[in-house]
């Protein structure tokens, strides 16, 4: 990743070709930006950086008209504007590619860049065009390929190429190398520095640090909903840059040892055996990319291991093979046979909506039972569960989705460590949830651990992580090592900056 | 419990009096005379002993057993619309079995000739289900087509192999006397598979209940992706195993029909029984207990129908189109409830799994930073959270 940086360019001082001023969007009681701003000239690469959750994306949805501000200023070219839908920030030129692709996989390259266009449509004037297009930005597609066929980095060229067809001048890429093997993402970040150098304009959302630092002419940093930094990507470490990011600790969780982060590394003697054991571990996702490199992890009885990881970064697939729910590409991978697992999709993949308490707890176990299901037995074990786990529910016969979020996600705990499992996969646990919620299902796992269960707990939250974790594995880019150190190092660590 | 047991008796009689009023007003706006009208239809589905058990149950027989297909499939999450396919390859299958035993064989005849349905029927349901498993075609249109392709066989088959011997008409011989169901009430046409019917829909609604296999049938149907990962359920071989059973039920009511009703094989052997037997298993909200309730509705409207077009020159197409604006209400009230969530929002044009479209919901009150809808040229393509959409596109 050895790209020129945008050295001796000179940020214009006329009028930036977009800036958004001081925007402030709220859902319900979360304030997703606060007074946040940004602007970007042409010719330009601005790289927005920050943690999951700290607005980039609903930044950037604004500036495409997908979200519309609860307060602040657009400026188009210096010009003050609404944009009311996308379809307004098109006809300025605004173009945008989402981390997750809006493609119809059924059809060709063509006729997907042809979709939404107007008048009649001539299939081989709009192929016509794909390779003219193709040709002049130096992205080489088949126009007449069928995007199904296509590998993810041409998908994603498929993308841009759709964008430059409406006239694009100012792109907004969202975390675009995410889904890209490393030598794709290089020539695509040749590609944004030479599409900015030959006078369009770039805003490039990332979380690889050392990508922004090597394409981007300017950076802006936000944290929870502000803007904290804005700087030349010359005058900028990568050191500074991942301390923006993190900031200061700061007290989110409600459980009243979160101020001690770092002493959770127990001083707990760990002479038993472990219960899980991964050695060289790999493992593919369902494009074929490799999600986890060679990854080795031990997991002791009663301890809480943190998984510390930016998005994307493996744990989806780490978590999932120590749960036993996906078999890895190759690898030894010694876990126990019944191994609890809370999802974070709970609604998706922990819980059926329309059945009763009743069933869902009956779900465990369900693939293996045989002849009568003994109703009754497990409806007094539900009943159980629910006064031990305080779930609150007027009994075990109403549906799952009368519950609260807080509740439903008490249950599933419940019944994951019913059958008091030797290791508990815990994913994002606490997402959605209250801060009352929230601290119950801290104490379900903490009370896990001390009986004797190996748990292994991730969240995007990486406070959560370190006010529940006796040790900290980071995931990046699909290695995993543990990690020692204050919040900053395991952050830094996260961010892949050496410390 | 109690309200449970009135709901399923209330809610077939609430839907036979609202296709009663929408009749009488059709009838009303069609200027024919209502009272008469709807008295002969009456007189043909209720007004006497002899016409309840000759016509309406008779009527409502395939109707069950098909309805109890369409249930059991929907509630696995597959929409069975080859009932009509797979009843037709039972009563062929029965047919040829009959044809080929001795009269002397009897009842173990009888028994061997539903058998065959049964076969016949669950193979010709596994073919959808293999097709769907092994290339992804969707068992909507699978079924649909292979209802073309059952009715067809039949037909080449009353052509060929099974004609009858003088070889003029396009259909089988009469089953021999003793290779019939035989008849609970002497004199009517009330034969013992209507009995069977009965206890199919109670033994179904046993197994959904009380067994472990039909909790993981329900279990697929109502979250396949939490019963796989929730439940270690082998969703795929549920699934297969669920095609094969609708098609059983679907087959042995084509079987029935042959060896109780017809006694002789022809292609026009059912006028649509897989059909209505959708309606039949709607209105049972995918019950079966409450469908014997609803087929019996469905069995009279027909049977009435009939005797309206005969008694009061009353086109008996009329009856088709009320219990069309019956479905249509039904569908559109949220009658259907929580009970498969697939089939629902198939006829809703929903999402293809309520607890996703659920989940993404909760996700967007509750993380509103991360993208939650693309956008796709001129349209808003809505998805789960970022990390979600990727996995669920498989």
């Amino acid at each position: 990743m050895v790209l020129p940086p945008g050295t001796n360019r000179a940020v214009t001082s006329v009028a930036p070709r977009m800036a958004l001023d001081s925007i402030t969007r709220h859902y319900g009681t979360v304030m997703a930006l606060d007074g946040a701003s940004f602007s970007v000239s042409p010719g330009e690469v601005h790289a927005l950086l920050g943690e999951n959750g700290a607005g980039k994306s609903t930044l950037m949805k604004v500036a495409f008209g997908l979200e519309q501000p609860d307060a602040g200023v657009i400026r188009f070219d210096g010009e003050r504007t609404t944009l009311r839908s996308p379809r307004d920030a098109m006809h300025l030129g605004i173009g945008m590619v989402q981390q997750h692709f809006a493609l119809v996989e059924a059809m060709t390259v063509a006729e997907n860049v042809a979709l939404g266009g107007d008048g009649r449509l001539d299939l081989s004037q709009v192929a016509e065009q794909v390779r003219r297009i193709s040709g002049a930005a130096g992205l080489p597609i088949d126009a007449n390929a069928f995007v199904r066929d296509l590998p993810v980095g041409a998908q994603q060229r498929v993308e841009i190429i759709k964008a430059l067809a409406r006239d694009t001048r100012t792109l907004i890429l969202d975390e675009p190398t995410a889904v890209l093997a490393p030598q794709e993402a290089t020539e695509l970040l040749a590609w944004i520095r030479r599409f900015a150098d030959g006078g369009g304009t770039v805003v490039l959302i990332a979380h690889k640090l050392h990508e922004v630092l090597s394409v981007a002419d300017r950076v802006t940093v936000l944290r929870r909903g502000h803007t904290v930094l804005t700087a030349r990507a010359s005058e900028v470490s990568e050191q500074v840059l991942a301390e923006a990011m993190l900031g200061t600790a700061s007290p989110i969780s409600a459980d009243a040892s979160a101020g001690e982060i770092t002493a959770h590394h127990r001083a707990r003697a760990i002479d038993s055996g472990a219960v899980v054991t991964l050695t060289n571990v790999s493992a593919c996702d369902e494009y074929g990319a490799e999600r986890l490199r060679s990854a080795s992890l031990v997991v002791h009885p009663g301890e809480i291991v943190g998984i510390a990881a930016i998005e994307g970064a493996g744990q989806y697939e780490l978590l999932r093979i120590i749960a036993g729910r996906m078999a890895p590409s190759s690898g030894v991978v010694a876990v126990p046979e019944v191994v609890g697992f809370v999802p974070e999709d709970r609604h998706r993949d922990a819980v059926v909506l329309s059945a009763t308490l009743t069933e869902n707890i009956a779900l465990r176990g369900a693939g293996t039972r045989r002849g009568l299901m003994p109703w009754n037995t497990i409806r007094r074990e539900t009943e159980a569960l629910l006064s031990l786990r305080d779930v609150r529910a007027s009994s075990a016969e109403v549906p799952m989705r009368t519950l609260s979020g807080g509740n439903q996600q008490k249950l599933v705990i419940a019944r994951e460590l019913a059958s008091s499992p030797t290791a508990l996969v815990v994913e994002n646990p606490t997402r959605g949830l209250d801060i009352r919620a929230t601290t119950e299902v801290h104490t379900a796992l903490r009370a896990a651990r001390e009986a004797g269960t190996a748990v292994i707990v991730y969240s995007s939250d990486l406070d959560e992580v370190l006010s529940l974790a006796d040790r900290i594995v980071v995931v990046t880019g699909g290695c995993v090592r543990e990690v020692r150190g204050s919040r900053d190092v395991i952050g830094r660590a996260m961010l892949t900056v050496e410390s | 419990m109690t309200t449970r047991v009135l709901r399923w008796i209330a809610e077939p009689i609430l839907a036979g009096l609202l296709s009663l009023a929408m009749l009488a007003l059709l009838l009303a706006v069609s200027g024919y005379p209502v009272a008469d009208s709807l008295g002969a239809l009456w007189g043909g589905a209720f007004g006497s002993w002899s016409v309840l058990a000759s016509g309406t149950l008779v009527r409502a027989t395939p109707l069950l057993f098909a309805g109890l297909a369409v249930a059991l499939a929907f509630r696995a999450g597959i929409l069975n619309i080859g009932a009509e396919g797979q009843l037709m390859m039972g009563a062929t299958a029965a047919t040829a079995m009959a044809m080929a035993l001795p009269a002397t064989s009897g009842l173990a005849g009888v028994a061997l000739a539903l058998t065959a349905g049964v076969v016949a029927g669950g193979l010709w349901a596994a073919i959808a289900g293999f097709l769907k498993q092994r290339f992804g075609v969707l068992e909507v249109i699978s079924t649909i087509m292979l209802n073309v392709v059952a009715v067809n066989v039949t037909g080449l088959l009353v052509r060929g192999p099974l004609q009858e011997p003088t070889h003029i008409f396009p259909q089988s011989e009469m089953l021999d006397v003793a290779l019939r169901l035989p008849k609970l009430v002497p004199g009517t046409r009330l034969h013992a598979g209507v009995a069977l019917a009965v206890i199919c829909a109670l033994a179904l609604a046993w197994f959904l209940r009380a067994t472990a296999a039909g909790f993981r049938l329900r279990m697929t149907g109502a979250n396949a992706r939490a019963a796989s990962s929730a439940g270690g359920i082998d969703v795929a071989r549920v699934s297969l195993l669920a095609f094969i059973a609708s098609g059983a039920l679907a087959g042995l009511g084509g079987a029935v029909e042959v060896t109780g009703v017809t006694y002789a094989l022809y292609e026009n052997l059912s006028p649509g029984y897989g059909f209505t037997a959708i309606a039949v298993a709607l209105l049972a909200r995918l019950n079966p207990v409450s469908a014997i309730g609803s087929a019996l509705v469905f069995g009279a409207l027909e049977a009435g129908a009939s005797a309206m077009q005969r008694d009061a020159q009353v086109p008996a197409g009329m009856v088709e189109v009320v219990e069309a604006c019956v479905i249509l209400v039904l569908v559109a009230s949220e009658w259907l409830g929580g009970r498969g969530g697939r089939a629902r929002s198939f006829f809703w044009g929903g999402p293809p799994n309520t607890a996703s479209a659920e989940s993404s919901e909760s996700l967007n009150r509750t993380r509103p930073t991360e993208p939650t809808s693309t956008y796709t040229n001129r349209s808003i393509i809505t998805r789960d959270d970022t990390r979600s959409s990727r996995r669920v596109s498989s």
